[in-house]
């Protein structure tokens, strides 16, 4: 936590703590709390009226099946993403670790997905499967089957997960071959001289001795689509069709922004931030060594 | 290489390249997109290979925009972007190592209440309380403004957290030394520990440049000028057309221009990148 | 105070250096709408066109987004005293702006303080009944109003053998069955299906949508769509995606490729599309009145209105609202309704406008680009089809989206479908009910 040997009392950490303090202060602590003195309120949108209802608006959550359908919808699309993004990675991580030449370049052109903004991301799928314009669409449809994920909350799902996946691949991508290249040589060739194939070594050397790396991964994968999606979702399905997509932080945005339920959708925000919270802290306390992003 | 086996080298790097196409598929699309007329992109079956209106449309994305919008391309947008990602980057980054310097290498009444209250704001993306955030934005009178677009984007713990880390594995020998040799903590800071932290910082340059270059929510709320746009929101909003079809020979032009500054980054800074990431990984 | 410092005035020279702050003598009227594209011109031309009849006032339109995020960010806005003078609402946002009444500055109203001479009976009644109180104040100015109207591939019904369009839905589904027997890959699709299929479906069998009159008479409404009549008629829709009658293409106007691709032969949506039909169908297009159930209802009642209207903001000076009400009366002005009516396909709001573009000969050199004006005032309207004023209605025509969807996908049934929608949909007319309580 704090270094053996370090500096002396001063003013000086106090300046040097100021700016994040204040700008967490102002533009986090406080906003936050103002939202979960919101999530007590039952509120018109402008403002104009309010009234205190206590825990009425989480109540109302606790016993809504939406929002519980939400967070199933959550975790299986959470699941979906990590475990699609990174068991690509990890095979292009494996066939690049056995390349000799060229895995610069290989990481080169893997790594441009990285860089796309989410809801660029969500465009150009949605285009891409757009259920009368898309390409892909048209193949599937000249392969007999018939796309359409507005109406499809299955395909919808595997529209997003697709999408999202895509986008992480890059990172996974590269945190694994890191991993790769850091196995001692001599374990691979003792193995080797033992008469272990290049699948037998995989399985049982590299990938035990990948899984911390894994585990970190999957972590940060998880997070990932709890959160950063975001813009994915908004532009693709807008968490429909019949609420096939709504994962918990759309479900804030839409019943906040779009449905102007302020109360309820503050209740919803204090929930995620405590699961946040709550995470982060086991995360910190348990795996700390891990978390670097 | 462990042993010799070129039948299985061949098979790798045929499957790379079929993982580089699967990868890269989408981006092809974009590019074939953005090379044709906008009727032809109303026409089933799409086309897979590039058209020959390339450069009229990136003249209409850059000098025109779609129509609808101002009439001024995205040119200003990408430059409202590069000012917002290149704030939100380096800002970020100088008061987390600010931060990360004083809660490693001081002792000081409430470090640890310090710390996590930085550290619970670790991961919470700002659309889950964007609302309360715009008030506060726009009671300090900074809608419409780069530093309305970037400071609130800079409250979160994670580059702290990663500096933390990262100084934590800096022997305290050096620090030793550095007192030996009568340098002030600012000193230590300046000669020491921002060197030695370098291919981390590129990695953050690198994942806070493009966390900033692809925010849609929170510009599209706080500005109303149309001065003050970004590319992304641009592209959302050619999206949004009412009662028509998407123009997508723009659209895709216009993403492929977003898409190309965050990409320098990342392609020129890879190895640092790369090498940031991963040593603190470890 | 060193937080100021350290935010606000680099904040204010910011806003100094991008030319924000600059003063200027002439005052500027915000104007937020959510016109994108080809719509988004005309909306930038008529505020060009206005600001260069007078000097005095400045209208800077804004285009925030779709209908929802900018009725969001001017409700954000407002809430941080932020707001644009003009914002424009889409037409199910009517109940939550009208409820919000220290914000909202009505029209009329507005009109009056400023001195601007304004006759309520230049409107087309269909067109301004839908945004009146219930003591017939006129609370926003219509701008762009629509109705829902069918659209056919003219090329296609030939082909197919129809002869003549249909009028009702038994013969829409034969026009269907001989389409789909030519080989277009459906008969029909639909956009914004709540509003079409649900909304004015009921207003033009003439059966209620919810009690107190559709809303306008208190918000003690509860919904009653899920009524037999619109139960049938959505099984009937359901039935008929087998063999592709009907098929399903997305919410709002996700589907009108399906339509202008040739795919489907009859699609149902705004009358706004003309413009798009215009630039993209290679076809003979036209359009028709809505199809209704002969076993209902002898004639159709009148569709109801879509689009959205103007909403002035309270909390400015009362100079700029002498320049909003001088913006109204430019807007409202026959030649300007007249050119944005048959450019976009809007209905026009005044009768001059209307006068005015069948004096131009506009109806009968485009023929059918009269059938929303005469749908909106077939009849006298009802209680049942003057419009509906529910609150929170965005977030409920999601769930009615989101059921409809259900149904359409075949995993629920239209009766279970239609009675869901109603009761969550109920529960959110209760808590609207509940924080608006005055």
């Amino acid at each position: 936590m704090l270094k053996n040997v370090h500096f002396g009392p001063s003013v000086l950490p106090f300046l040097l703590v100021l700016p994040q303090i204040v700008v967490t202060l102002v533009f986090f602590i406080w906003p936050a709390s103002q939202a979960l003195y919101q999530s007590l309120l039952l509120e018109d949108a402008f403002g104009l009226k309010s009234e205190f209802v206590w825990f009425r608006n989480f109540e109302a959550l606790v016993s809504d099946p939406l929002y519980w359908h939400s967070f199933k919808i959550t975790i299986v699309f959470s699941f979906l993403v990590a475990f699609l993004s990174m068991s690509f990675a990890l095979l292009l991580a494996l066939f690049a670790d056995r390349v000799i030449k060229g895995s610069g370049a290989y990481r080169t052109l893997l790594i441009w997905p990285y860089a796309v903004a989410p809801v660029t991301a969500g465009a150009l799928w949605v285009f891409m499967f757009n259920p009368t314009l898309g390409i892909v669409s048209y193949a599937l449809s000249a392969l007999g089957y018939e796309w359409n994920h507005q109406l499809n909350g299955e395909e919808a799902m595997g529209l997003v997960v697709m999408a999202s996946a895509w986008k992480q691949v890059a990172y996974n991508f590269l945190f694994f071959l890191a991993g790769l290249q850091s196995i001692p040589k001599s374990l691979i060739e003792a193995a080797a001289i033992d008469g272990a194939g290049p699948i037998r070594r995989t399985f049982d050397i590299v990938l035990p001795l990948l899984s911390p790396t894994t585990f970190f991964l999957l972590v940060v994968n998880i997070v990932y689509a709890f959160f950063e999606t975001f813009g994915v979702i908004h532009v693709v399905t807008s968490g429909g069709p019949a609420g096939a997509t709504n994962i918990l932080v759309y479900k804030v945005f839409s019943d906040g922004f779009v449905g102007l339920d302020l109360g309820g959708s503050a209740a919803q925000s204090v929930i995620l931030m405590i699961m946040v919270i709550g995470l982060t802290v086991i995360q910190f306390k348990y795996v700390e060594k891990r978390v670097a992003y | 290489m462990v042993e010799n086996r070129p039948l299985l080298a061949i098979f790798s790097h045929i499957m790379l390249i079929l993982g580089v196409v699967v990868i890269a598929f989408p981006i092809w699309i974009m590019f074939v997109a953005a090379s044709h007329p906008e009727i032809r992109m109303t026409q089933v079956p799409l086309p897979m290979l590039p058209g020959g209106h390339f450069f009229e449309n990136l003249d209409i994305s850059l000098n025109r925009g779609m129509s609808g919008m101002d009439g001024n391309g995205v040119g200003y947008m990408m430059l409202n972007s590069l000012i917002m990602a290149m704030m939100i980057a380096v800002g970020k980054i100088a008061i987390s190592l600010l931060s990360a310097f004083a809660i490693v290498y001081f002792r000081f009444p409430f470090r640890m209440f310090f710390f996590w209250m930085i550290f619970i704001t670790l991961m919470l993306p700002v659309e889950v309380r964007i609302l309360p955030t715009y008030e506060v934005v726009a009671n300090l009178g900074m809608l419409d403004s780069y530093w309305g677009l970037s400071i609130p984007l800079i409250a979160s713990a994670t580059a702290t957290f990663m500096f933390r880390q990262v100084f934590l594995t800096i022997p305290d020998e050096m620090l030793e030394a550095a007192r030996i040799d009568g340098a002030g903590p600012m000193r230590f800071f300046w000669d020491i520990l921002i060197p030695m932290s370098r291919t981390n910082i590129a990695a953050l340059f690198v994942i806070l440049f493009i966390y900033g270059w692809n925010q849609y929510l929170w510009p599209l709320l706080i500005t109303s000028e149309p001065g003050m746009y970004t590319v992304v929101m641009g592209i959302k909003q050619m999206l949004e057309a009412a009662e028509q079809v998407p123009q997508w020979n723009v659209i895709m032009m216009t993403a492929l221009l977003a898409m190309l500054p965050p990409i320098c980054v990342v392609i020129f800074m890879q190895s640092l990148f790369v090498k940031g990431l991963t040593e603190t990984e470890k | 105070m060193a937080i100021f410092k350290k935010l606000v005035l680099p904040a204010a020279l910011a806003a100094f250096m991008s030319g924000t702050s600059v003063a200027s003598a002439v005052t500027e009227i915000q104007w937020w709408h959510a016109m994108g594209g080809t719509n988004g011109e005309r909306v930038n031309k008529i505020a060009e066109d206005f600001n260069a009849t007078q000097s005095d006032f400045k209208v800077v339109p804004t285009f925030k987004g779709n209908y929802t995020e900018t009725m969001t960010a001017a409700i954000a806005a407002f809430r941080a005293k932020k707001q644009p003078h003009i914002v424009q609402v889409f037409e199910v946002g009517t109940a939550t702006m009208m409820a919000a009444k220290g914000a909202v500055y009505p029209v009329e109203q507005m009109m009056k303080d400023a001195g601007e001479p304004f006759d309520k009976s230049d409107y087309l009644p269909a067109v301004i009944s839908y945004y009146q109180t219930s003591d017939g104040e006129l609370l926003s100015m219509p701008f762009n109003s629509s109705t829902p109207v069918l659209w056919y591939n003219k090329d296609a019904l030939d082909k197919a053998g129809v002869s003549k369009v249909p009028e009702t839905w038994p013969e829409m589904k034969e026009a269907s069955e001989k389409l789909v027997a030519a080989g277009y890959k459906c008969g029909f699709s639909f956009g914004w299906q709540s509003w079409v299929m649900i909304e004015t479906f009921s207003a033009w069998h003439n059966i209620p949508m919810a009690t107190e009159e559709n809303g306008f008479k208190s918000t003690k409404t509860t919904f009653e769509f899920n009524n037999d009549i619109v139960k049938t008629h959505m099984k009937n829709l359901q039935d008929w995606q087998k063999g592709n009658l009907f098929v399903y293409g997305g919410r709002r106007g996700d589907s009108l490729p399906m339509f202008t691709n040739g795919e489907c032969g009859m699609w149902m949506n705004s009358s706004a599309y003309y413009g798009s039909m215009k630039s993209q169908a290679k076809f003979n297009f036209g359009q028709a009145m809505l199809p209704y159930y002969p076993n209902v209802i002898d004639k159709p009642q009148n569709s109801i209105i879509g689009g959205a209207t103007l909403w002035v903001l309270r909390g400015k000076q009362d100079n700029d609202y002498k320049g909003v009400a001088k913006f109204m009366t430019y807007l409202s002005s026959p030649e300007v309704q007249a050119w944005w009516h048959q450019e976009t396909g809007y209905v026009p709001i005044t009768t001059a406008a209307y006068e005015l573009s069948k004096k131009q000969g506009f109806y009968e050199s485009n023929p059918g680009t009269d059938t929303a004006i005469k749908q909106l005032s077939l009849n006298t309207p009802t209680p049942n089809s003057r419009g509906i004023r529910f609150g929170n209605f965005v977030q409920i025509r999601d769930i009615i989206n989101e059921e409809m969807e259900a149904i359409w996908n075949g995993s629920k049934a239209p009766e279970q479908g239609m009675d869901d929608a109603a009761k969550r949909g109920d529960v959110l007319l209760r808590k609207f009910e509940e924080a608006n309580e005055s």
